[in-house]
């Protein structure tokens, strides 16, 4: 028998949708702030005014926001292959390992120099600590979830031991690197824009959010426009018809978590490289988990990872002003948005449809 | 080797069976033939309607899947409902059975309004559903399995009692004679289709709904199946039989329904009909039932399997010591219930499954342990038996799914990335060649009816023009005209010299394409035949019986 189809046009699945979701989560989190006794509408236009309102604001959204790019693109494209990346945490900060070991190599050198290799560095680290979980879902059946939970947690073990015995300042009490010298810095790019009269303030928005762009162009022409980003898709919808096409599940599977893995790394060319200058512990500050909020309210697609990554951008840079100016609501209260964001879509984004199905099949069209 | 279809019921079959379509009832393969008549039209019964269905409507988006539907089920007949799939058959049953609400409409059920609002308001209604996958827990036994949702006590040893003692007589008056504690999963598919009749009944069913029942089970099984429902009609109850094997509705039902594209478009006494009136009501234009071809012109080996053997996980042998081989320019068809192993055979050769012993060679040269994607460059086509979940990615437009399994093919691509214009320019051209429609090649596959899809992945197979071509039912859950070009099409390529190994549940298909039938039961080739050979000849030979009604097995 024919399977009702529901089938909904693009624009709505793939732009309405998120928005319903994205606003309800905001509606919700709006009665939140209503209960802390706070006014809700204050609330959002202290966020949005403190998130792009000036120049500096949107620096700091749009450094936060790079590093999202990095992390969705990393669980949206493990995504594509049926595969639930939870490690990019660990994969980034594994990937700072790798910045700062040529970064401190080459210590004093221009940045423009050391930065390909940094770059590079930070994909090969991020990939590698991807490769074990990859390697045991492929070939042993391990589930990857489980397994890149556990390498999170083995990543920050790894790096309290290399920043409190290895890598370390001698004498100094916190665990972590030496400052990287002045030349060897990425530059911000507040330096270059001030002559022109932007003032980009503080924020330590930097050249990676140019890789971020490029990778999620990149990205976008693996998964739709070649034969590897073909056999991805077809391990993830279809593992069976994979194996009659001849296509090696396994493989495929170690492939693109390696490259979700890199992806994931890149985030620490932003991080460290390019803002704190030196290996210190916890420098993802949750970026890898935002990053499955961002693929899935992304839809898994490049553009709508670097909207959403844009959004929680907005969302973190607006919050701290929220915090600032309001101190009943806290830093937290991000938390909470987020934690709807991903509530709204992803575990409940089957809400709205059948309701925008019905609404949009009424349009009478013809039978197939 | 089930219960049913021992030797004692086998004799009584008529010995020349092999009318479908020449002789139009059909009705030479039915065993009880000479009961028909007692069990025709019960007209006279004085009860009110079974069921009567009184325009119903139901809308699925944009899909129309039942319009306005009138339709009355006489109390203690037997009744086929047939139609093409997508018809709106199943949308209908489902509706009565309380799975989905109709629009608007109404059912009486013995002359008095209904309201159905789940399955369970069905059965306290007296409907009982038979669905064609079983929904029965495979490890418990057939008992526990009749108990569950109906256990009536908060204790089971009292309603264990209360069900064997049902157990038993529903046994003696229907010849629904199924151990009580066997566990189900080692029941024969034939015995989990008496648990689940005998589920309904225990259930207190007056009106029993069977959806496709026949889909799974061997000649003689149909046969012991048609005699229960007989038996239950000459109880009073009522039968509703989802099918569209033609043939089986001129065996068994009274009076049978057409329907098409969500319509009722007949209803009429089964007496009056032929199955190429039926096959016409049905499509809605006249059909050709029976392909025509000429006589094969055998040529060298192409295919030479030797004493191959699969086995799964735990040990057990799924193709045991199978050995043939398929020459260029024929059709070799294994006949078979499903799950005898033929899927794995079919698999094995494609390099989907390790062969655990034996040998395949393609022209001479030894491929057993090639991998898909060589098997593929060397030249064998396969059309998987079930398209959804291997020879098609439903989420993926119709034109990727178009190089599914020659990804690698230089000619899709430029450089790194693929050659989309290529892509589209070959999608529509097997689009316009094997008349797929919509002719979309940017449509998801999932929305293409089942006769399409299954036309997409006929039309990548065989447009390679392989020396061999594997096929693993070409035509299930296929409307009747793709049916007919689907077997127009293999026809042809076996007109072009290629060599061409058969795998169907339809023994009609098999009968009507293949050069040589070999048979297939429990892993073992249990014998070869002419296609032309007796409906009862082959279905022993699927029992894995041989002519002297003795377990056989051997290699052909």
């Amino acid at each position: 028998m024919s399977a009702p189809h529901r089938e909904l046009p693009p624009i709505v699945d793939y732009a309405l949708l998120p928005l319903v979701n994205v606003t309800v989560a905001f509606l919700v989190s709006g009665l939140v702030v209503l209960a802390i006794g706070e006014n809700p509408i204050e609330a959002v236009r202290i966020m949005i005014a403190g998130a792009l309102g000036y120049s500096e604001g949107i620096g700091f959204t749009l450094y936060y926001a790079t590093d999202f790019v990095f992390t969705g693109l990393a669980v949206a494209i493990a995504f594509h292959a049926g595969l639930f990346n939870i490690g990019a945490e660990g994969q980034a900060t594994i990937g700072g390992l790798g910045v700062a070991l040529v970064c401190l190599t080459f210590d004093g050198a221009p940045w423009w120099l050391v930065a390909p290799f940094a770059i590079a560095a930070s994909a090969l680290f991020g990939a590698a600590w991807a490769y074990l979980p990859a390697w045991a879902q492929a070939r042993r059946g391990s589930h990857i979830v489980i397994t890149t939970i556990m390498f999170n947690y083995l990543a920050a073990t790894l790096m309290v031991y290399l920043l409190v015995e290895v890598m370390g300042k001698p004498g100094a009490m916190s665990p972590e690197t030496r400052m990287f010298a002045e030349a060897t810095r990425l530059p911000f790019l507040r330096d270059f824009l001030t002559p022109f009269g932007i003032d980009l303030g503080q924020s330590p928005l930097n050249p990676t959010v140019f890789v971020a762009m490029l990778a999620a162009w990149g990205v976008w022409l693996l998964i739709w426009r070649t034969k590897f980003g073909y056999e991805l898709r077809t391990v993830g919808q279809n593992p069976s018809a994979a194996v009659y096409a001849g296509i090696d599940p396994g493989g495929i599977v170690i492939v693109v978590m390696l490259i979700s893995g890199a992806l994931s790394g890149l985030l620490a060319v932003n991080e460290v490289m390019g803002t704190q200058h030196r290996l210190l512990l916890e420098f993802t500050a949750g970026a890898g988990f935002v990053g499955i909020a961002v693929a899935l309210m992304g839809r898994n697609h490049p553009v709508g990872v670097v909207l959403a990554a844009l959004l929680f951008g907005m969302l973190y840079q607006g919050g701290a002003e929220l915090a600032f100016e309001k101190p009943k609501i806290s830093r937290d209260m991000i938390v909470v948005i987020q934690a709807l964001v991903i509530l709204f879509a992803g575990a409940l984004e089957h809400m709205f449809r059948p309701t925008l199905a019905r609404i949009f099949a009424s349009a009478p069209r013809d039978d197939r | 080797m089930p219960p049913g279809a021992g030797p004692a019921s086998r004799d009584v079959w008529p010995a020349a069976a092999t009318g479908f379509p020449s002789e139009p009832d059909g009705r030479a393969a039915e065993p009880m033939g000479r009961s028909m008549l007692e069990s025709l039209p019960r007209s006279s019964d004085p009860r009110p309607p079974a069921i009567e269905f009184v325009g119903i409507d139901k809308r699925f988006g944009a899909v129309h899947a039942n319009r306005d539907i009138d339709l009355t089920i006489l109390a203690g007949s037997i009744h086929g409902l047939v139609g093409e799939n997508g018809a709106g058959k199943s949308t209908l049953m489902s509706i009565l059975y309380g799975f989905y609400q109709a629009d608007r409409g109404e059912i009486r059920i013995d002359g008095n309004p209904a309201a159905i609002r789940s399955s369970a308001d069905a059965i306290r209604a007296g409907i009982g559903m038979v669905h064609q996958q079983f929904m029965l827990v495979d490890t418990m036994t057939v008992l526990e399995n009749v108990l569950l949702g109906a256990e009536g006590s908060f204790r089971l040893r009292p309603a264990e009692r209360r069900a064997r003692a049902a157990l038993a007589k529903l046994a003696s008056d229907y010849e629904l004679w199924v151990d009580p504690d066997a566990v189900v999963g080692e029941l024969s598919v034939g015995e989990q289709q008496r648990v689940e009749i005998l589920k309904t009944l225990y259930r207190g069913a007056e009106i029993l709904i069977l959806d496709e029942p026949t889909a799974v089970l061997t000649p003689a099984e149909v046969d012991h199946l048609f005699r229960i429902l007989r038996r239950l009609q000459g109880e009073g109850k009522t039968v509703v039989v989802i099918t569209h094997k033609l043939k089986e509705i001129k065996a068994v039902t009274d009076r049978v329904s057409v329907m098409r594209k969500g319509e009722i478009v007949a209803t009429l006494d089964t007496a009056d009909t032929t199955v190429e009136t039926l096959a016409e009501a049905m499509v809605g234009r006249r059909v050709l039932l029976q392909v025509s071809k000429g006589p094969s012109v055998p040529g060298a080996v192409e295919l030479e399997v030797a004493r191959l053997t699969v086995r799964d996980k735990r040990g057990l042998s799924l193709v045991d010591d199978v050995s043939f081989t398929v020459r260029a320019g024929e059709i070799v068809g294994i006949a078979g219930v499903a799950g005898n192993g033929q899927s794995e055979l079919l698999e094995a050769i494609a390099g989907i499954r390790r062969a655990d012993g034996g040998s395949i060679r393609l022209g001479g040269r030894a491929i057993t342990a090639l991998d898909p994607a060589e098997i593929r460059t060397l030249g064998i086509a396969h059309i998987p038996e079930d398209r959804h979940r291997m020879g098609l990615v439903l989420n993926f437009s119709a034109e990727e799914n178009v190089i599914l399994g020659y990804q690698d093919d230089p000619a899709w691509s430029s450089g790194w990335l693929y050659d989309r214009t290529a892509i589209r320019a070959a999608a529509t051209r097997a689009f316009e060649d094997f008349d797929v429609r919509p002719p979309d090649p940017l449509l998801r596959t999932a929305l293409f009816s089942g006769g399409n899809q299954q036309k997409i992945v006929v039309a990548r197979e065989i447009g390679r023009e392989p020396r061999l071509l594997l096929v693993g039912q070409p035509t299930r859950g296929v409307d009747i005209g793709a049916i007919e070009a689907i077997h127009r099409r293999l026809i042809d390529l076996r007109d072009r010299g290629r060599a061409i190994l058969l795998v169907s549940a339809e023994l009609d298909e098999i009968r009507s394409l293949a050069d040589r039938v070999l048979c297939m039961c429990q892993g073992r080739i249990t014998g070869e035949c002419r296609p032309e050979a007796s409906e009862t000849e082959i279905g022993m030979l699927m029992a894995g019986l041989g002519g002297d009604g003795t377990a056989r097995g051997g290699r052909a």
